[in-house]
């Protein structure tokens, strides 16, 4: 099995960490509010992953959110390398998971948690990729997807923030990953925004 | 937290894994890529009841008939019939007509796991009045995949999703005209696969074996690694006639690819690509 090291980080820029969020029902209102807050240059890649079962073909969420955030958003393709200071979006039908070379990989197999893309997948798979400089976000949704990746996320010392389930449009998704994952920080849709930029302003 | 050391004794029983099942049975996943190949493995461990990769290592070591297995649990993705209706919809109004004008038709379909995209395609040719002069062969690693697309039974719980792709895609009749339902069954006309040849082809190691003007390979080349794709494009590309068509999975790309030269889009939405006239 051939893996390339992990290429994190250029000489003398500081490390850099990878954002992934994860949101069901009601996600795309909060994913709003949350790029909003990111600033233009955001020093880290972010991504995307919302279950939206709005087809395969003329879905253009990329555009839809673009129009809220400073920040390019594009969907992710596979082998393509994440980027700092882009949203990539997982694609609509397929696993989104990124390698140790810091690329994208799709999937066609099996649901996971009912939903493909999962953000279960994805958060695993980023936590094996940049270990402890993985930020995991879990927001709004009506099922257990993503508790079981922000687990692994936690457990290779990353950092889980969790929606606060009150303000949640369906709790489920952000209940269950308090249950099973924990969190380091459970914070309103604002407050998140914020944080992941206060984040990246602290390490630069 | 999980120790790093953790990880890479993992990594180290998956190479293991590789390397046991390519000298016991020459299938060789070593160019797969990581992430995902990771994600069945473990599933495959979780599924057998294997104490660790390590010990699924030795069952394959020790047990021939495990292999059946383990390729089920490696290499099979789901499909759909006429998945992402389209693509066929494509191949329907701007491929077939051009295929018409050959003599004989020669279609490959490669890793075509259950055959659901086989049996799209011969409902297609057939509708359009060219099975009889095509053959097509689909071909896949997986054995045991192979005998389950030649008996073309899939469960009746996506007859409904089956039906909505083919209506999508162009379908001339109702999907249920092709198929029997029984139980929780359905099973499609033995009539239709008269000119497929099922055939066990590893993309990994084995080489062309046929010269064809359309090659169906969807949802494949995203579980290979950079070398790998390239090596079976290039593969596909010397299984091509002059001006044949290759037709790749809808996030699957020849961009920044070695035959990326070699080809021109065809029809963007629907990944269809043309080799060019002469190299």
């Amino acid at each position: 099995m051939r893996t390339s090291s992990p290429s994190v980080s250029l000489p003398g820029k500081p490390l850099q960490r990878v954002v992934a969020i994860g949101a069901s029902v009601g996600g795309l209102e909060a994913l709003k509010q949350i790029l909003v807050s990111l600033p233009a240059h955001y020093p880290w890649p972010v991504i995307a992953l919302l279950h939206t079962s709005a087809g395969y073909r003329g879905t253009r969420l990329d555009g839809l959110l673009g129009q809220h955030c400073a920040l390019p958003v594009r969907e992710a393709e596979a082998r393509m390398p994440l980027e700092a200071g882009v949203v990539h979006l997982a694609p609509a039908g397929y696993h989104l998971l990124v390698e140790k070379d810091l690329r994208f990989a799709l999937s066609v197999d099996e649901k996971v948690s009912y939903v493909r893309p999962s953000a279960d997948v994805l958060f695993e798979s980023l936590a094996e990729a940049c270990g402890a400089r993985a930020i995991g976000v879990i927001l709004t949704g009506a099922n257990d997807d993503g508790a079981a990746g922000l687990a692994v996320i936690r457990a290779h010392g990353g950092l889980a923030i969790v929606q606060d389930p009150e303000e949640a449009q369906a709790p489920q998704m952000p209940q269950a990953a308090l249950r099973i994952a924990g969190a380091d920080q459970v914070l309103r849709l604002r407050a998140i925004g914020a944080r992941l930029a206060a984040l990246a302003e602290e390490s630069a | 937290m999980k120790p790093i050391a953790e990880t890479d004794a993992e990594e180290l029983e998956i190479r293991d894994f590789v390397s046991t099942l390519k000298a016991r049975h020459g299938y060789d996943f070593g160019e797969y890529a990581p992430a995902s190949f990771k994600r069945r493995l473990r599933a495959l461990r979780a599924r057998s009841g294997a104490a660790s990769i390590a010990a699924l290592s030795q069952r394959v070591a020790d047990e021939p008939a495990f292999l059946r297995q383990v390729l089920a649990g490696l290499s099979v993705p789901v499909s759909e019939m006429f998945r992402d209706p389209w693509v066929f919809e494509a191949l329907r109004r701007e491929v077939l007509p051009i295929l018409a004008s050959y003599p004989r038709i020669h279609i490959w379909q490669a890793g075509c796991a259950h055959g659901e995209e086989v049996y799209s395609l011969a409902i297609m040719l057939e509708e359009e009045g060219l099975y009889d002069k095509t053959q097509i062969f689909a071909t896949d690693l997986n054995d045991v995949a192979l005998e389950e697309a030649a008996e073309g039974i899939y469960t009746s719980a996506n007859a409904r999703l089956f039906s909505e792709n083919y209506l999508r895609a162009g379908g001339k009749r109702s999907l249920s005209h092709y198929f029997h339902a029984r139980y929780e069954r359905i099973k499609f006309d033995e009539s239709l696969k008269r000119n497929v040849t099922f055939a066990s082809h590893n993309l990994s190691t084995d080489g062309v074996f046929a010269e064809v003007q359309l090659i169906l390979c969807r949802n494949v080349l995203i579980y290979f690694n950079d070398a790998l794709q390239d090596r079976v494009l290039q593969l596909f590309r010397d299984s091509l006639v002059h001006k044949g068509f290759l037709c790749l999975g809808s996030k699957e790309t020849l961009s920044h690819t070695e035959v990326e030269r070699d080809f021109s889009s065809f029809d963007a939405q629907a990944r269809l690509y043309r080799r060019h006239a002469h190299q």
